[in-house]
């Protein structure tokens, strides 16, 4: 017989989303079995490792912690939920030690930690021999940027999640794992597939796609987005995921926002590139063959999905130092507003020029006039404007250079146009750049590691 | 009978988001008997004159019939990528606007 659908959420798409969403998804939807926490952007990791530099405890999302401890509630009352996250960062060691501690003050101690980690291959890149680590987008070799690198990471599997879930774990830290993945490994161990079910996995991947950007499936970033429900309170998302992989895309009743036919359409494309052939290091998923039916209110459903074996690589995430850059921004008001900012931008610019500062990059947009798609031919007329934003962005290796302009915009306040305002942040605040470099790594170079945490072991701070 | 021009925005949604110093651009008929029409009218060629003074390159363009959508990737359009690049937008998030806004 088929077991009952697993029921995988997702309360955070990124570091920085809404801190008290996990807790409202589980007092919303108490029945939810497994709870799927998303923190790790392309250059997020570069933070972490300047975090880890000046502290060997940090480099981890410790949002995540507060996280575990706003779930403490629930699982006194006896809740059986999971909780994949990849919190873990650049240190999952430290996030899965701290999580431990967090329990443990609670009197959690029955709850086991694992952390999943093996995706740091920094080391492996840094011993190459004859593998050559390319630019994926434009086929550089690493040679220029490999004495900056900072960090490294492959994006792992589900596999690691699974061995958790089998050994027993309720919360799994880990590092940099395809975000799919997380999803992927809760099916794989509650229903036990074989790592060759593809169509399955392929299912349970798109499922994971779907929910791994939060309340973007439901609503949120859409194109009918003023016509939503109640957008202050979007739902964050829920799939039933079934033994055959379909699933159900839903979120908890009396949440705002809508899922429907388009919501859960545009995220089902959301970043992909070959809808035919979306590489996850679990399966190669197509989304060509798949069937959407609303079912029910914002309930949809999905299935047909289709997949074979994954690549031999793991794609790998990594950044490197490249300078230091800041932006200000300083409104004005007033008949020919984007020629005024226009000319603002271009006079602190030259002014520094003329002292002998040139920046190896640097930008003025004038916000309010289509500067977010530079040239195109838009409706509108931006001469028209009452009122618009310049943005002045420079970057440069030298961070003197950056800050000397950073004291260069407060002068516009008295020396600008009549109009200026909007100027009360301050200075705009340097900030080291870091620049991003795919590449693929030999899935036999990299060493998953997944291990069950002791409370017992752990330091008292 | 050939439509006369309209706004994209008439007739589809869209959604974008970045891939390193690409973005893709989907884009899905409101109504799927106008499928066939936006197969027609929005090529790669379009889509890419459209976009060039981003620094759009190559424009690659997949079918998804099931999803009546067109899925447009445009390589270097985010100039150096989200990291790096100066730009207000430096994620691709206004490129789904952005091509709603195109008249075919």
């Amino acid at each position: 017989m088929a077991r009952s659908p697993l029921l995988v959420g997702n309360a955070s798409a990124f570091w920085g989303d809404d801190p008290n969403a996990a807790a409202r998804l589980v007092s919303q939807q108490p029945d939810l079995d497994f709870l799927t926490l998303d923190y790790l952007a392309e250059v997020s990791l570069s933070i972490m490792a300047i975090q880890r530099a000046k502290d060997p405890n940090a480099g981890y999302a410790r949002d995540f912690v507060d996280v575990v401890r706003s779930l403490i509630p629930a699982w006194r009352d006896g809740s059986d939920l999971k909780i994949v996250a990849n919190a873990g960062g650049l240190n999952p060691q430290a996030c899965g030690r701290a999580c431990v501690q967090a329990l443990g003050e609670a009197g959690l101690g029955r709850l086991k930690v694992a952390v999943v980690s093996g995706d740091d291959v920094l080391p492996a890149i840094r011993n190459q021999t004859q593998r050559s680590f390319d630019n994926l987008e434009t086929g550089e070799g690493i040679q220029r940027i490999f004495d900056r690198l900072t960090t490294a990471n492959a994006y792992l599997g589900a596999g690691g999640i699974a061995a958790a879930l089998r050994a027993g774990a309720n919360l799994i830290v880990t590092g940099r794992v395809a975000d799919p993945s997380l999803t992927v490994g809760a099916c794989l161990a509650h229903f036990g597939w074989a790592p060759d079910d593809y169509d399955k996995i392929a299912g349970a991947t798109i499922a994971g796609h779907l929910i791994e950007c939060g309340t973007q499936a439901c609503g949120g970033f859409s194109t009918d987005w003023l016509e939503l429900p109640h957008p202050e309170d979007i739902g964050f998302p829920i799939v039933e995921v079934a033994d055959d992989g379909s699933c159900i895309v839903t979120k908890p009743g009396g949440t705002g926002g809508s899922v429907n036919l388009r919501t859960v359409k545009e995220q089902l494309l959301y970043e992909i590139g070959d809808p035919g052939n979306y590489i996850s290091p679990d399966a190669t998923a197509s989304l060509l063959g798949i069937e959407l039916k609303e079912v029910a209110q914002d309930r949809v459903s999905i299935r047909g999905a289709s997949g074979h074996a994954p690549t031999s690589h793991y794609k790998v995430s990594a950044t490197y130092r490249d300078g230091y850059k800041a932006h200000a921004m300083i409104t004005i008001f007033g008949r020919n507003a984007a020629e005024k900012a226009r000319r603002c931008g271009e006079s602190v610019l030259q002014r520094l020029a003329e002292s002998g500062l040139k920046f190896e990059r640097s930008l003025v947009e004038v916000l309010g006039t289509g500067a977010s798609v530079p040239g195109l031919e838009l409706p509108g007329k931006p001469n028209e404007l009452l009122e618009a934003v310049l943005r002045v962005s420079v970057a440069d290796p030298r961070r003197e250079a950056v800050e000397r302009f950073s004291k260069q915009i407060a002068p516009l306040v008295t020396a600008g146009p009549q109009g200026v305002t909007g100027y009360s942040a301050g200075r705009p605040k340097v900030q080291a750049v870091f620049g991003y470099w795919p590449c693929l790594i030999d899935k036999i170079l990299v060493n998953e590691r997944m291990e069950i945490l002791e409370h017992d072991l752990i330091p008292v701070s | 009978m050939k439509k006369a021009s309209f706004r994209l925005g008439d007739i589809a949604f869209a959604r974008s988001g970045d891939k390193g110093s690409s973005a893709n651009i989907a884009v899905f008929a409101r109504d799927e008997s106008d499928y066939s029409l936006l197969c027609d009218r929005l090529t790669s060629k379009v889509v890419k004159n459209y976009f060039q003074p981003l620094g759009a390159g190559e424009v690659m363009r997949y079918e998804v019939p099931n999803l009546a959508a067109l899925n447009f990737v445009l390589s270097g359009v985010l100039a150096e990528g989200g990291s790096r690049s100066l730009r207000i937008d430096a994620q691709g998030k206004t490129l789904g606007q952005a091509i709603l806004e195109l008249t075919i």
